[in-house]
């Protein structure tokens, strides 16, 4: 148990050449039991991760995107060392996640979007106290960086408030800093804007932009939301029933899938179909023709000029643009990739 | 009518999804059968063959048969009324148009009858495997024996509604609840028959209904209670506290609607 | 770095925050000693039950017998105080917290122990010490160094097989999936097994009360041993002097039984 190596828990890991995540033809079966008729059950062999390999490089920032069920969690799940895997191998921070479990644990900070990290009935403040003491960090080392996180996450208004008691957005912040305390070289975030209003995920996002580049951490985020994509993530990975689908950066994936956004106009009467306008689809009616979806390709036209067509036949009284959601992206990167 | 049953059945169906926790449950039970009956033998032998009208036989055939009928009548720790009071969603129940004591009535004898035979059958096969048990041969005691435990189900859960209906008024009954436990089991004869405790024990536990909820089905299956009259008067004996239990039930739960305090969030 | 914190303060740690998030609950506290009371008092009641009808009990008197319930009783309280959080294992792997707990850089199992060290559980201990001096004063032990010491190691090596026992419930969960009432009957039936004379047992139970689920050495053996009496068949009172090392055993096979199970669970998913 006792470690006694210089372990300095990964004060960032900087751009120097060494991989993080090293993925290699990952598979992770499971047993699923299913009820077949009235008495018996069925046992069947899923496969959520079928052959996964990526790597990410120290200081990387990546996005894990695909659908639910697509196998994030799981893949998740063995790189932190809480899964064996099939088949393959996985290394994080150059170690074996099970079998160095306690040892990646000093090097990985982790927020799971539905599960706490924290003490439920105790205050934030004691909460990071416990976690300083459970990573051995001495006094001259935690107490200035929870300093540090407390003003940049600015939780000093609720530090002394039971987590049970705190909103989503405050519990959030708070485990962030948690996860960052003992100065990851790595840091995991599944899901962490999930429930959170808009002005609170911006905020988080900004955060972590910062902390990233002064300290060369590495991220590796997991989200349904696109924006959080765009602000924080270098590299896509898009994993869909297990296998990855899509590697590469944002603007690669809009322009394979050819997605689409979506402007979305109310007119001062009801109009009849907005068909034909070039390079955009009539995807959506509603009350007879007073609101009206067209959904163009951000490469051939823009929201401009799809306003223009529109406001050239009907009286436009407000509008909004929907950008693609990842289900439409994963479900279309699907369809594309013709399976 | 018809709404109860309704009631009825889905307590057994709730039940009926908890398929390997009924399983344990028999394990336990029939593990615990082999220790008691032990014990009590050994105590029996101990006093020279007979001790409190139960000899070695008859004695086997008390340890098996109590352990088979605790289940359905549950005498231990029970708290789900008092949860749905904590949250508050006790209004829910009470605004429907059944009267609350007997929904829940209902729904504890379906769940009673659910359990019974997977949790009865068990150890007593074990048992007569292993121990041997006199159980008797014509119909009465079983008939009798039936009745009897129905009240005991239906007594033992208009005490433990009693009790749940405390949360209206406290914040936390686990105290309450592990002292009814504990008392339960000393006085219905489920660590030791009735008939063995002290006169001046016995006297405490024939002024309670614990008694009526093991030791008196146990009693009557088990073919202690033999004469007609002497089983009526068992069966009596429940039907008052039966009737004692749920009436003071009615009331408690009168004043608790009356004085509906919500906690909430 | 010589002024980095021990790996014990970790612990320490973890186990400081649930008592404060304890007594933060002081109302319910003093409820939960009065139910341990209570709940010693029935344990004790069903002794006394039996001897006010019979002189003896599978070989053994009243001042005997009491002696084998109070050092059952002492190694029970006080191996349910450090392990009874084992009982959580199934909650805790249902709501996912194992997870959060194997992403920490601590062992599982020292978490899960340390995590919910309850006060309350240890003044049922307590309790049972206070019992045992007094029955120590009339049981008429022939006294011996070796026995002294035998006595001494008794409550411990008593606490360290109750502790095997829990822990290897503990492990169990990871195979089956609603079963955790299963172990019951093996923890707690252990836990009555011990109270008593392994004598009144049929020898097929007194064997596995003794050998699998070593209940007759946290209380009868000892006390043969202390007093000098014969064991019954299967159970010689030599037997007695090797529950120490039957505890350090225990513990041992338990603990790869917990590895095993933490390997299921890494394996197959939770």
């Amino acid at each position: 148990m006792a470690d006694t190596r210089a372990d300095t828990a990964g004060t960032g890991g900087g751009r120097d050449g060494q991989v993080a995540v090293e993925v290699h033809d990952l598979v992770r079966e499971f047993e699923v039991r299913r009820s077949v008729g009235r008495l018996r059950r069925a046992r069947e062999v899923v496969r959520a991760v079928d052959g996964v390999s990526f790597s990410i490089a120290a200081g990387g920032s990546v996005g894990y995107i695909g659908a639910n069920g697509a196998g994030k969690s799981t893949t998740i799940k063995m790189l932190t060392g809480i899964l064996t895997p099939t088949s393959g191998t996985v290394a994080t921070c150059g170690l074996d996640p099970v079998r160095h479990r306690r040892r990646l644990a000093r090097r990985v900070g982790v927020v799971f979007g539905q599960r706490s990290q924290l003490w439920w009935d105790l205050p934030l403040a004691e909460s990071l106290r416990i976690l300083a003491a459970i990573h051995r960090l001495p006094p001259a080392v935690w107490r200035p960086r929870r300093d540090e996180l407390v003003e940049r996450l600015e939780l000093t208004e609720f530090l002394t408030t039971p987590v049970r008691q705190l909103s989503l957005g405050q519990r959030m912040r708070g485990e962030v800093a948690a996860a960052l305390l003992h100065s990851p070289a790595l840091l995991v975030l599944d899901e962490p804007t999930v429930g959170l209003d808009v002005l609170s995920k911006e905020r988080l996002r900004i955060f972590l932009r910062e902390e990233l580049t002064r300290n060369g951490t590495t991220l590796l985020l997991t989200t349904h939301d696109m924006d959080d994509v765009e602000r924080l993530c270098e590299r896509l990975l898009v994993v869909d029933h297990g296998q990855l689908a899509y590697q590469g950066n944002l603007a690669g994936l809009v322009a394979r899938v050819g997605a689409q956004r979506v402007l979305v106009v109310d007119l001062a009467e009801p109009a009849p179909p907005l068909d034909g306008i070039p390079d955009t689809t009539l995807v959506g009616l509603e009350a007879g023709g007073l609101r009206q979806r067209l959904a163009f390709s951000p490469e051939a036209t823009t929201a401009a000029a799809v306003l223009n067509a529109v406001s050239s036949r009907a009286r436009v009284r407000d509008l909004s643009v929907t950008e693609p959601d990842i289900e439409e992206v994963v479900r279309r990167l699907y369809l594309s990739s013709g399976r | 009518m018809p709404v109860l049953w309704a009631f009825a059945v889905g307590g057994f169906r709730r039940f009926s999804r908890y398929r390997a926790a009924t399983v344990a449950g028999a394990f336990t039970n029939t593990v615990f059968g082999l220790l008691r009956a032990s014990v009590t033998t050994a105590v029996v032998a101990s006093a020279g063959g007979t001790l409190g009208g139960y000899d070695t036989a008859s004695v086997i055939t008390y340890a098996w048969l109590s352990q088979a009928v605790i289940a359905a009548v549950h005498v231990f720790a029970w708290t789900e009324l008092a949860e749905r009071i904590r949250t508050g969603d006790i209004v829910t129940d009470l605004s429907r148009p059944v009267d609350l004591q007997w929904q829940w009535l209902a729904a504890d004898l379906g769940r009673a009858g659910f359990v019974l035979i997977p949790r009865a059958l068990p150890p007593l096969a074990v048992g007569a495997l292993t121990f041997g048990m006199n159980l008797p041969t014509a119909p009465g005691p079983y008939l009798f024996g039936l009745v009897s435990l129905v009240l005991a189900v239906a007594i033992s859960f208009a005490c433990r509604f009693l009790l749940n209906l405390a949360a209206f008024w406290l914040l936390d009954l686990r105290g309450p609840m592990t002292l009814y436990v504990i008392v339960n089991n000393l006085l219905c004869g489920l660590l030791l028959p009735v008939w063995w405790l002290p006169d001046w024990l016995r006297t405490v536990a024939a002024a309670t209904p614990f008694p009526s909820m093991v030791q008196a089905p146990v009693d009557l299956l088990g073919g202690r209670v033999t004469t007609p009259g002497q089983m009526a008067q068992t069966l009596a004996v429940q039907a008052v506290w039966l009737a004692l239990s749920l009436l003071a039930g009615r009331w408690v739960l009168a004043r608790a609607t009356r004085r509906v305090v919500i906690q909430g969030g | 770095m010589a002024d980095r914190p021990s790996a014990w303060s970790a612990y320490r740690a973890v186990l400081g925050a649930r008592l404060r998030a304890q007594t933060a609950y002081r109302g319910s506290f003093a409820m939960e000693v009065a139910g341990n009371l209570a709940n010693s008092g029935l344990e004790f009641a069903e002794i006394y039950v039996i001897f006010h009808n019979v002189r003896a009990l599978g070989g053994l008197d009243l001042k005997a017998s009491l002696l084998v319930f109070t050092l059952s009783r002492v190694g029970f309280s006080l191996a349910d105080g450090m392990a009874g959080s084992m009982d959580e294992v199934p909650r805790l792997v249902r709501s996912g917290t194992l997870e959060v707990l194997m992403l920490r850089p601590l062992s599982l199992l020292g978490q899960i122990v340390t995590a919910d060290l309850a006060l309350r559980r240890f003044g049922r201990a307590v309790l049972a010490l206070g019992v045992l001096a007094v029955v120590l004063r009339i049981v008429p032990v022939p006294w011996t160094p070796a026995r002294v010491a035998l006595l001494v190691a008794t409550p411990v090596a008593g606490a360290a097989l109750f502790t095997a026992l829990f822990i290897v419930a503990g492990a169990v969960q990871f195979w089956l999936v609603d079963g955790a009432e299963a172990t019951n009957a093996f923890t707690y039936g252990g836990s009555y097994a011990a109270t008593y004379s392994a004598a009144v047992l049929p020898l097929p139970l007194r064997v596995f009360f003794s050998f699998v689920v070593p209940a007759a050495f946290v209380g009868y053996l000892p006390t043969l041993a202390l007093l000098g009496l014969p064991g019954p068949a299967g159970l010689p009172a030599w037997l007695g002097w090797w529950v120490p090392a039957a505890g350090a055993a225990a513990l041992g096979l338990a603990l790869l039984a917990w590895r095993a199970g933490v390997r299921r669970y890494t394996g197959a998913g939770g």
